[in-house]
């Protein structure tokens, strides 16, 4: 069964997203969002970690993005941007969502 | 597919009931269902009919009254966090003894049972908290 | 067991007292053992600080729920999973946690430890194969 986990602490803050990261299997879906966008960008602490991250999918909330003045262009590779419509399709293609709050 | 959403965190304090409303608008939008919205830990304040918002901020409260209304959502607040904060209706305020009512009519008080039936029931369960 | 029968995961990753989650999580826990689903337990993070013994909440003045835990069995809730790596980070043992049993009916009421302390890998696993995780 593949799963969704999502993240909305900032990784700089919290250790969800360390936690998720160490939970999500291969061919699961991690969705950042709220404070967890922080996560998707380039340059920091968790760019390699996601990279590292085999057979997992990183997503990240576009509109919490653009509300904290965040780039798209500035995203780790790979991470894909979606809204709330693209997070319900998220939710609903996976087995579960499991929510790392 | 039917969805149901539970919120752990009260309303301005976290983005939590602002994404859980976003999520849930969106499902509707694309045609799920959404079985019921579990209103637990201080999320239970999403429910309070007496928030005054100032003018030029969203009005949460209403925001979920109004989506509840527009697409009859089972809005579920949990009788025993509800009671630790003070949200009461009229049945909590009769049997407690309290001197007023804070519920939206909108929203529903019940008991913990409600978000066990709600993960039986529905194909996802996505959890909102801080 | 009927064809309602979900697998049902309360993952813990809050200690207790410096926030409600953990009491009304076990809360749920405990309303959520009337409806007959496959449940299990995840400690993980500082979840793991909700089962060490000795809690004494007396002079803080709030409720001591830990002993709440050991009543799980009796509710047939037997399964609770706790992450290795995340006792050992904060250097706990399994002596530091309560002694958390239950009866096994099938097997003459024989006691048997509730706790399983697996890896994060194994804990992973198990979670993959749920069909609810619940997040307090």
């Amino acid at each position: 069964m593949s799963e969704l986990h999502t993240v909305n602490k900032s990784p700089y803050e919290k250790n969800s997203f360390d936690s998720c990261i160490g939970y999500a299997q291969a061919g699961s879906a991690v969705l950042l969002f709220e404070d967890g966008v922080y996560a998707a960008m380039s340059g920091g602490a968790t760019e390699a970690k996601v990279k590292a991250a085999e057979g997992v999918k990183f997503y990240a909330l576009g509109p919490d993005m653009k509300a904290r003045g965040l780039s798209v262009d500035r995203v780790i590779e790979g991470v894909e941007i979606v809204d709330y419509a693209g997070f319900v399709d998220l939710a609903a293609e996976h087995s579960k969502v499991v929510s790392w709050v | 597919m039917k969805f149901s959403i539970q919120i752990n965190e009260g309303p301005y304090q976290h983005q939590a009931a602002d994404s859980a409303y976003l999520f849930t608008k969106a499902a509707l939008e694309k045609g799920h269902e959404i079985f019921r919205v579990f209103f637990y830990h201080d999320g239970v304040g999403n429910s309070t009919r007496l928030t005054t918002p100032p003018q030029d901020d969203r009005n949460i409260v209403k925001r979920w009254a109004e989506l509840g209304e527009q697409y009859s959502l089972d809005l579920v607040v949990c009788v025993a966090a509800a009671q630790r904060r003070g949200i009461v209706d009229d049945g909590e305020a009769q049997r407690n003894g309290k001197d007023a009512t804070n519920i939206d009519p909108h929203f529903r008080i019940s008991g913990l049972g409600q978000l066990i039936e709600a993960a039986v029931q529905s194909d996802r369960l996505v959890v909102f908290g801080d | 067991m009927s064809e309602d029968t979900k697998k049902f995961m309360y993952l813990n990753r809050r200690a207790p007292y410096g926030t409600i989650y953990a009491w009304e999580s076990l809360e749920v826990v405990l309303i959520g053992a009337a409806f007959e689903q496959d449940v299990s337990l995840a400690f993980v993070d500082d979840g793991v600080y909700q089962i060490v013994k000795g809690q004494d909440t007396g002079e803080v003045d709030m409720k001591n729920f830990s002993p709440t835990y050991s009543a799980l069995g009796d509710y047939e809730v037997t399964k609770l999973y706790v992450e290795k790596e995340s006792l050992e980070e904060r250097g706990l043992t399994l002596d530091d946690l309560m002694h958390l049993t239950w009866e096994d009916e099938d097997e003459d009421w024989a006691e048997k430890d509730s706790i399983r302390l697996v890896s994060r890998e194994e804990l992973a696993k198990v979670m993959e194969g749920q069909d609810v995780v619940f997040s307090f």
